[in-house]
């Protein structure tokens, strides 16, 4: 395993992702002399406090300056570091947003965010810290990778893919603890491919971060209540997305939900979308997410349940979808 | 002063050749920035010429002195210097703008070999230039970082931002001190004069309130400039800001201090005014050198 990280489920589990991520980067600093880490006012929140620790010369705290943070990170890449900035995602993906366009990903520079409290997982803190249209905007960004991992160990996957891998990254993590969904960090993480968690014919369900665990257990559900086969996708990569995964899903399930704690607009659902639209092929797809609202405030788990984004909400959408009506021929000119 | 006659003499017509050559560019591209050009280009010429340590032959050393000019918007001055560094094709300004270029309004590092950053989006430069004097002391390097800002992009906060770390990073020795900031104080901005637009006096109290050692000079002075960049790269316990005080547009009658020649277009005699103009500003300056020089 790159750079010695041999985390155990044990540890997974007492782990939040962004514990993990600041334990795989202050191990991947011990072996790349060039990674140092940035900061503004969020060492404890981001978990930075191991490569502080072990790297003071590698770490800068720049204060409550997002901008400053992302223009210095591209600086240092230009001068051929590579810097982990890590902040909360809405500032990383929407106060830091011009320097993310133009001094990262027009200059293709080796900077790799961890933006952590995603989508509703600081939920208490209200829409201000919500960052429920971060992955909409910077999968726009050119050059840009985009990776919301479902997990610790697939957090420190991307962590150590981001590492090993010239480019921008935008890494998506939550606030506080996940579901675990994988039991060790060697299960084949590709970026940009989908990792498909359980097998099934009736219907594909497309999930990212926090989502995977609540669709895998709602494919439980719907298995041995409703007798209906579920097939479970993790797309942790949205930006290059797995455009062949999903064409194989359309070919082999024609229906799927997509499963995001973000906005529908512009999201995974928005991405699986695209990909289904310029497939050519007729299929059912909802999106499940946020709807073009303001969350409540709450706990996370809350919120996914207010949401429909939890296992007992994916369940009651699959058998609406799976109610309605669909082109069974291969036919499809009475359409056009 | 710390030039010797002769440098003197040679860097004003190297001030001259590049001023030509950007107005040149103009006539090229159809339409430029030259008000904010003209005004920097003696910063460059310095910069380029003389003071960073930046070998053409060699633009990517990794030991070499960083130049950011965070005002990108004078890519119009900018790549005719890398022409004349020879980075660049002279063939290729007549270009300038035209579409399928790889030279326009902004240029693009990784389009010009040897530009240390594409700039545009105003108030970066800063943030990168001090990304890249940290980087140097991670690495081991001694390289210095030049910023040059316009004036009228100091509005933007994110300047500020930077600012601060610049000062708070120095004290810490982190690197920081190894960043030269050098602002374009050519009074003018698209819409008027910065006092009018948003004023930014008591602009040198500002840098020093962030914790600069500052310095104004005559931006277009070329002995003057030369000391103050001197100062500024023996450095000293704070950062360094260099205010140089300019004209916009300098060197042609109509353009100089006008602040509507931010952006524009030369027709014919507006060019044939500009080239004789030009002519003799460069005239003008050489002889001083030749009388005053030492």
């Amino acid at each position: 395993m790159a750079g010695g990280i041999t985390f155990t489920a044990v540890e997974s589990t007492k782990l939040a992702p962004a514990e993990i991520f600041g334990k795989t980067i202050a191990e991947l600093g011990s072996s790349d002399p060039t990674i140092v880490c940035l900061s503004p006012d969020l060492a404890t929140s981001t978990k930075m406090g191991d490569f502080l620790a072990k790297y003071p010369d590698r770490f800068f705290n720049v204060g409550i300056a997002e901008q400053n943070m992302i223009g210095i990170a591209a600086g240092m890449a230009k001068a051929g570091l590579k810097p982990f900035a890590s902040c909360f995602s809405v500032f990383a993906s929407l106060r830091a947003l011009d320097q993310l366009h133009t001094d990262v990903c027009y200059q293709n520079v080796n900077v790799k965010i961890i933006a952590t409290h995603g989508g509703t997982s600081f939920g208490q803190a209200g829409s201000t810290h919500h960052a429920i249209e971060d992955i909409g905007v910077v999968r726009t960004m050119v050059n840009l990778t985009v990776i919301c991992p479902a997990d610790g160990m697939e957090t420190a996957n991307a962590v150590r893919a981001a590492a090993s891998t010239p480019g921008p990254f935008y890494i998506r993590i939550n606030r506080g603890f996940d579901n675990v969904v994988y039991n060790s960090s060697d299960y084949g993480f590709e970026v940009g491919k989908a990792v498909e968690m359980v097998d099934g014919t009736d219907i594909t369900l497309i999930a990212c971060g926090s989502c995977v665990y609540q669709a895998m257990q709602a494919a439980s559900i719907l298995k041995f209540d409703h007798k209906l086969s579920a097939r479970v996708l993790n797309m942790h990569t949205i930006k290059p997305i797995d455009r062949e995964a999903v064409l194989k899903a359309v070919r082999e399930t024609r229906k799927l939900v997509t499963i995001e704690d973000h906005t529908i607009v512009g999201g995974l659902g928005s991405a699986v979308a695209e990909v289904i639209v310029e497939g050519g092929k007729a299929c059912l797809l909802r999106k499940l997410g946020i709807p073009d609202k303001w969350s409540p405030i709450g706990l996370h788990e809350d919120l996914l349940a207010h949401h429909e984004i939890d296992a007992e909400g994916i369940v009651k959408n699959v058998l609406e979808v799976m109610k309605q009506d669909i082109e069974k021929d291969e036919d499809w000119g009475d359409e056009v | 002063m710390t030039l010797s006659k002769q440098e003197w003499i040679d860097l004003e017509k190297k001030a001259a050749e590049l001023r030509e050559l950007c107005i040149e560019t103009v006539n090229w591209a159809g339409s430029g920035h030259w008000g904010g050009s003209s005004s920097c280009a003696d910063i460059l010429t310095l910069l380029y010429y003389k003071y960073a340590n930046f070998d053409p032959k060699n633009p990517t050393d990794p030991d070499r002195d960083r130049i950011v000019v965070s005002k990108g918007h004078v890519g119009i001055v900018l790549a005719p210097m890398f022409a004349l560094l020879g980075l660049v094709k002279k063939e290729d300004l007549k270009t300038f703008n035209h579409t399928g270029s790889k030279l326009g309004i902004h240029l693009d590092s990784n389009k010009v070999v040897g530009l240390d950053s594409s700039t545009g989006s105003l108030g970066h430069g800063s943030s990168l230039g001090l990304g890249m004097a940290l980087a140097g002391q991670i690495l081991g390097k001694n390289y210095k970082t030049f910023v040059v800002l316009g004036d009228g992009e100091c509005d933007e906060g994110s300047v500020w931002e930077a600012a601060m770390a610049t000062a708070h990073f120095t004290k810490k020795k982190r690197g920081a001190g190894n960043l030269i900031t050098i602002v374009d104080r050519n009074h003018n901005m698209i819409d008027g004069n910065t006092e009018d637009i948003m004023a930014l006096e008591p602009f040198e109290d500002k840098w020093k309130a962030f914790g600069f050692e500052t310095i104004v000079v005559n931006g277009h002075d070329i002995p003057a400039l030369s000391d103050a960049l001197e100062k500024a790269i023996a450095g000293g316990e704070k950062p360094y800001c260099i205010i140089a005080d300019t004209v916009k547009g300098q060197g042609v009658s109509f353009s100089a201090g006008n602040y509507k020649w931010h952006y524009g277009a030369l027709d014919e005699a507006k060019y044939n005014t500009a080239k004789a103009d030009l002519a003799e500003y460069a005239k003008i300056r050489i002889a001083r050198a030749e009388k005053e020089g030492k």
